[in-house]
């Protein structure tokens, strides 16, 4: 016994002197190694590839027309000016209207948010029934869901427009809203299944031993665990809703346009010259709402995922 | 007689075209401690979760207290489910995990307190109460998970694997607990696992599963000592039970079970019936039931050289061959012995198990 113990007692010894010599601790990583100057290199240029059509378009929108005729897209402007943004919202024309963008805004705002919220609110239900409660004819009532989100929007346009016609509703912001929520229903309740479906399937049978039942586990349970896929359908919703600018067409009068649509009369409105400076700015402006609600939930959807845990 | 807590009669469970129970029929009895035992995927969680209420049935009946709770739902079954994941709800404090049951019964508040300081008091978790389920351990979950059925002031008390998730240390310190809460509460339990040990050490009675069939029901010490079938015999036991296949044959008026031309003398196997002279048999005998260098009465010696020595503390496993194929045996621990050794072997048939070749019944 003691004749193991002191071999052993050497051995370590020897170890750790040798280790004391060798490298130790965090390895040294130059920052200029040809393999760090590779990797940036590739995204600095893919950055600035994407980047370059907006730095353009910022640009030319804070140039007066004389200095843009001049031709130069990717100098910086002489003299920043804020006026093609101030008549982009405001006064620009499509034709007899002079109201600018911002009647385009507020109906696609008047579009959005009720048509989010609601094909949130169902969608979400929807997924939850389907993943947890297992109900008869629940594959079926799925599979052509799925079918449906498989159907190309421009098939079923006519239909819409005659049920909704028929409804008293064509024309109306209600009836887009109406369009809007179910042409959503596919993807969302696909979106929403899945996501319950991975929540630990013990959860809802505690729940349910506790007494709880369809809507007390949806609302006390589920709700509270699905802030993430609550974000990410909400950016899906608002992106794809503002961005639309079909089913804005076919199915509004002019004066419920909603903002991509005014946008295109403005870019596209021949009379008189094209003012290259407004065209941008009005795009900015109409894109700016996705954008924004790209950086504000992104950081609130890794939130989300972070309090989501629920395993050790 | 003990009125039953638990009936399941002629249960029977298909998921599709798949049958994971076949008509199953289960009594626990009142305050009895049942453990459900097999292998993965034997149908240990589906029979429990159809007691529980959260599978239909395909075919059959249940009874809880003598009710027919067939169709009735979880809550009014008087059951109370523990998971193997915990299941705690991961935006609620430990106090709202307890209460929750209990407020969705609407409750007052003064007895919803008064069942959480209870529970949390046996389960010694009132420092937790104010915690959410992130910032427990494992084992600290797993109480709260106990907690949360204890509330519900359960007549029964369902386990589905509840330490699996602990590491080893943990488990057996809450295995005592679960022990110590079932001695207090005198609740009936039925407790799932594919442990051995938890169940031979928790149970009052052990059902090995296998393929949705109960193979055998009964204490602990029958089924460890006396295994109904082959299957039950190598599914408990620490290494697994040694097992020879042989022949009944008969030596001048002696029956020996013969194997690779070693007999086996059988006059001290407590055979249930006539052994016939050519019958194909399965002798199985427990490591510790094997005898080294020491005299079993009735019983011939054989010659066998160590292979392997493993010293567990307590015992020293010795690996050896015997009659063409390898062996275990369970010594004390301060009895070594190299590799090498040649020693002699007894085996103490009273405590053998034989099984028919052929059915893999016990005989
Ligand atoms: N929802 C389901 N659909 C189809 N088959 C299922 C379903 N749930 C379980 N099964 C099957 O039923 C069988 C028994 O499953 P069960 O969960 O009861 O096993 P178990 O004994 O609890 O195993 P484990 O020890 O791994 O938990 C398995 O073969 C499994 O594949
Ligand atoms: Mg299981």
């Amino acid at each position: 016994m003691a004749d193991t113990a002191s071999i052993d007692h050497s051995t370590i010894t020897s170890t750790s002197a040798k280790s004391a010599a060798g490298p130790r601790g965090k390895k040294p990583r130059p920052l200029f190694s040809s393999r760090n100057i590779m990797v940036y290199g590739v995204l600095i240029f893919a950055a600035a590839y994407y980047l370059l059509p907006l730095y353009v378009m910022v640009v030319t929108s804070l140039k007066g027309m004389p200095e843009i005729r001049l031709g130069n897209i990717f100098s910086p402007p002489m003299e920043i000016t804020f006026e093609p943004w101030a008549k982009a919202w405001a006064s620009a024309c499509t034709g007899l209207n002079c109201e600018g963008l911002s009647r385009g805004f507020w109906n696609s705002v008047r579009i959005t948010i009720p048509s989010t919220i609601v094909s949130i609110a169902i969608a979400s239900v929807n997924g939850y029934a389907l993943a947890n409660w297992r109900f008869k004819g629940a594959d079926l009532f799925f599979t052509i869901l799925i079918v449906g989100a498989f159907i190309p929007y421009q098939v079923m346009i006519y239909p819409i427009v005659i049920v909704l016609r028929e409804m008293g509703l064509y024309g109306s912001l209600t009836g887009l809203i109406l369009v809007h929520t179910i042409f959503g229903m596919p993807i969302l309740t696909l979106l929403f299944r899945n996501y319950f479906s991975a929540l630990p399937e013990e959860l809802f049978k505690a729940a349910r031993i506790d007494g709880a039942g369809f809507w007390t586990i949806y609302f006390r349970i589920m709700l509270p665990m699905s802030l993430p896929i609550f974000v990410v359908a909400m950016i899906l919703q608002v992106t794809g809703i503002w961005n639309d600018f079909l089913l804005g067409v076919v199915f509004t009068r002019p004066e419920y346009y909603p903002m991509t649509v005014q946008l295109n009369n403005i870019v596209n409105s021949v009379q008189g010259v094209k003012e290259y400076n407004i065209n941008m700015a009005a795009t900015i402006l109409t894109g700016a709402v996705p954008l924004i609600v790209y950086f504000v939930s992104g950081r609130l959807f890794v939130r989300g995922i972070a309090a989501g845990a629920v395993k050790g | 007689m003990t009125s039953n807590s638990v009936s399941v009669r002629d249960l029977s469970l298909n998921f599709g075209a798949v049958t994971v129970l076949k008509t199953l029929n289960l009594d626990v009895r009142d305050g009895e401690f049942l453990v459900l035992l097999g292998s993965s995927g034997c149908g240990k969680s589906t029979l429990l979760n159809c007691i529980a209420g959260l599978l239909d049935v395909s075919d059959g009946q249940i009874f809880i207290k003598e009710k027919n709770v067939t169709w009735e739902e979880p809550k009014d079954r008087g059951i109370g489910m523990v998971f193997q994941s915990y299941a705690l709800y991961p935006q609620m404090t430990v106090e709202g995990n307890l209460s929750f049951g209990l407020k969705v019964a609407k409750l007052p508040q003064s007895e919803i307190d008064k069942r959480v300081a209870r529970a949390a008091e046996i389960l010694q978790i009132q420092p937790l109460l104010k915690r959410k389920p992130s910032e427990l351990s494992g084992g600290q979950r797993q109480r709260v998970a106990i907690g949360r059925a204890l509330v519900r002031d359960v007549d029964v008390f369902l386990f589905d694997e509840p330490l699996s998730n602990l590491d080893a240390k943990l488990r057996s310190e809450l295995r005592v607990e679960i022990k110590r809460l079932h001695q207090s509460l005198k609740n009936t339990m039925i407790y799932v696992t594919h442990d051995q040990i938890e169940a031979l050490t928790l149970a009052d009675r052990i059902a090995v599963m296998k393929s949705g069939v109960i193979q055998q029901l009964a204490d602990p010490m029958t089924i460890y000592n006396f295994p109904e079938n082959l299957f039950v015999a190598g599914f408990i036991g620490s290494p697994s039970m040694n097992f020879f296949r042989g022949e009944i044959a008969d030596r001048g008026g002696r029956k020996v079970i013969a194997v690779n031309g070693v007999d086996f003398g059988m006059e001290s196997y407590p055979a249930r019936g006539p052994l016939e002279t050519g019958r194909k048999v399965v002798l199985g005998v427990r490591p510790e039931h094997v005898k080294v260098d020491e005299s079993v009465p009735g019983s011939e010696e054989h010659d066998a050289v160590v292979d392997i020595e493993e010293p567990m503390g307590a015992d020293n496993l010795l690996w050896l061959k015997l009659a063409g194929q390898t062996m275990s045996v369970r010594i004390a621990g301060a009895r070594r012995y190299a590799p090498g050794t040649a020693l002699k072997l007894g085996f103490d048939m009273s405590m053998a198990s034989v099984f028919d070749a052929v059915t893999e019944n016990r005989v």
